[in-house]
């Protein structure tokens, strides 16, 4: 079985620092990790390639530097990756880069089953894996909590509801986006440090991938992000706490004074 | 401060504080509070390939040696040390075979332990004999082609949870300490049982419990080494094993340490916070500089028990007295600065 996980490298912080002027992230002095999506992602894959036997390959398209994240994705047990970097794939919108990484797919000769995270943490569009499986002419499932091969290439699946799931079978090959229900990914292992330190991570460009530059990076990109701005400070607010019907006789009151009630 | 470590000592040690931060953290009061065994925590550490650490590589393990065991020990200790405890314990339990094992014992035994599909437990002290094992009572009688072991073991790291004991135990009384023999004992042999479970102040998620032989009767193949071999594999086994109880020490103070320093400055008493107080910055000052004489002197008998030195016994002991009596001393001063919430 040949499975490929595609990984994104994000900024590791909870308070995203904006440049006012280009409206884009501010990565300096930013560490970078895996998009946590990602990593219940690829230890899905390695799940699978534990029971079914085959490989795990990571994938990801960013600037170089995006190596280091691939490299640690070798260090849970992956069995190779790949980069697609290149200056023209810069300024990408969903649809570009889901593009790109289509044409990645097809060079290393496609698989049996595409992994993603549900979405990435910095972006959160969750647009990139469906798109994907657009491109590669593949049926998709989203937001797999669960997973599980009732044939060789037959997948049956649990799709994360509101309340509750869908109950989903798919034949391979086919695209899963998963959330972190779906499982609680490996620690690195000290082995698979030592080997990813030297393993060579393929990096592919516009060229390699046989692309038209009109068609990946800002050119090829329908949408673009104009304005990003931190959500206004919310208002003031009180916490109380006590018995519910203390609590309910105060709101109730409170309600009426602010002649809400 | 700079130790020198090697690139793979130093993966080895981000690797270790990793598992420390993102498993241990999280769970460290809960696992404490409830004296609980810390079943998925063993896991984490047996798939990062650290139950292997010691082991050569032939039988699967990293091939690596004291102080790198002792680094690992250090940053999961930092985090909590009765985690780190049952950690250690297994290795003390290794040691036996690794130093004193035949080949097909070494084959048998070291993979599943490197891989920590299996963990060990090293069984000498009883209620009368523990830095005194020339006391001990439980005998080993050879009956044909086997031995059949009887006595009780007592305060044994890991009891109950482990599969592989290395076990002390006296073949002729007549001898005294050159009368003991050491036996490897499995937790499915027949005629072995544990006792209770011991209640303690500290290290509360490792296991502490008695091991009681009534007939058990174990292949005579299992003994390790020579009959009578059995004090000196003891003392060998501790000489190894003790930089780690000075490594747990150490990441224990260090964690120690942190706390404090993350208390006094958040602690706001006369309008500003605690660790602008001389009072306290005396006592961080003293704790810091005695953790860093600890580890360097661990750090520097590790080096020397690696440059495999043919007696150590010394070097050893003051590996784990100095940083002992460190950690109780900083473990002490923390509660001070924390005052009433370290008390609480």
């Amino acid at each position: 079985m040949k499975i490929i996980v595609c990984i994104k490298q994000v900024p590791e912080t909870q308070e995203i620092r904006l440049d006012p002027i280009t409206h884009t992230l501010q990565r300096e002095g930013v560490k970078s990790i895996i998009n946590p999506f990602d990593l219940y992602a690829l230890e899905e894959g390695l799940r699978v390639r534990e029971r079914q036997g085959g490989s795990v390959t990571v994938l990801s398209m960013g600037p170089p530097q995006a190596v280091e994240t691939l490299r640690e994705a070798l260090t849970y047990g992956a069995d190779g990756a790949v980069l697609l970097s290149d200056r023209a794939f810069a300024g990408a919108d969903t649809w570009a880069t889901a593009y790109t990484l289509a044409r990645g797919i097809s060079k290393l000769g496609g698989a049996d089953l595409i992994l993603c995270g549900k979405q990435a943490i910095d972006g959160d569009t969750a647009q990139v894996g469906p798109e994907l499986a657009a491109f590669l002419e593949l049926p998709y499932v989203a937001w797999a909590r669960k997973l599980t091969f009732v044939e060789s290439e037959v997948l049956q699946m649990e799709r994360l509801l509101d309340h509750g799931y869908d109950g989903i079978e798919v034949r391979l090959p086919a695209l899963i986006t998963v959330v972190k229900e779906i499982n609680e990914p490996r620690v690195p292992s000290f082995k698979a440090k030592l080997r990813a330190k030297s393993q060579k991570i393929p990096v592919l460009g516009l060229q390699d991938l046989e692309l038209d530059q009109n068609q990946v990076g800002l050119p090829g990109s329908f949408t673009q992000v104009v304005k990003v701005f931190p959500p206004p400070a919310r208002g003031e607010r009180e916490l109380w706490e006590g018995a519910p019907n203390e609590l309910a006789q105060r709101l109730w009151t409170r309600l009426q004074k602010l002649k809400i009630g | 401060m700079d130790y020198l470590l090697t690139e793979e000592q130093q993966m080895l040690q981000e690797l270790a504080t990793q598992i420390a931060e993102e498993r241990i953290k999280p769970v460290r009061a809960e696992l404490d509070e409830e004296e609980r065994f810390p079943t998925e925590i063993v896991q984490d550490l047996a798939q990062a390939d650290l139950f292997g650490v010691i082991i050569p590589e032939a039988y699967g393990g990293l091939g690596l040696g004291c102080l790198e065991n002792c680094l690992v020990l250090e940053a999961l200790s930092q985090a909590c040390v009765g985690v780190a405890t049952t950690y250690a314990a297994s290795f003390l339990g290794a040691y036996p075979i690794l130093l004193f094992g035949s080949e097909a014992q070494k084959g048998q035994y070291l993979p599943e332990l490197a891989r920590g599909d299996k963990l060990a437990a090293f069984a000498l002290t009883e209620s009368q004999a523990g830095s005194d094992a020339g006391g001990i009572q439980t005998v080993a009688v050879k009956d044909g082609d086997a031995y059949v072991l009887n006595g009780t073991k007592q305060w044994i790291t890991n009891a109950g949870e482990a599969e592989t004991y290395t076990v002390i135990a006296i073949t002729d009384r007549a001898k005294g300490a050159r009368g003991a023999s050491a036996f490897i004992v499995e937790s499915s042999d027949p005629g072995l049982s544990f006792g209770k479970k011991e209640k303690k102040m500290g290290i509360r998620s490792s296991a502490t419990r008695e091991i009681i032989f009534q007939n058990c009767r174990i292949p005579a193949n299992r003994r390790l080494g020579k009959e009578g071999q059995g004090f000196i594999i003891a003392l060998k086994t501790l000489d190894y094993s003790r930089p780690g109880v000075g490594a747990l020490a150490v990441g224990l103070a260090q964690g120690a340490l942190e706390e404090s320093v993350h208390f006094a400055r958040q602690r706001h008493q006369f309008g500003t916070s605690i660790i602008s107080f001389q009072a306290i910055q005396h006592m961080l000052a003293d704790m810091a500089t005695e953790i860093e004489a600890a580890r360097a002197l661990l750090y520097a008998v590790a080096r020397y028990i690696d440059s495999q030195p043919k007696d150590f016994t010394k070097q050893s002991a003051m590996a784990k007295l100095f940083p002992t009596d460190v950690a109780m001393r900083v473990t002490t001063d923390a509660v001070q600065i924390l005052a009433g919430h370290g008390y609480m």
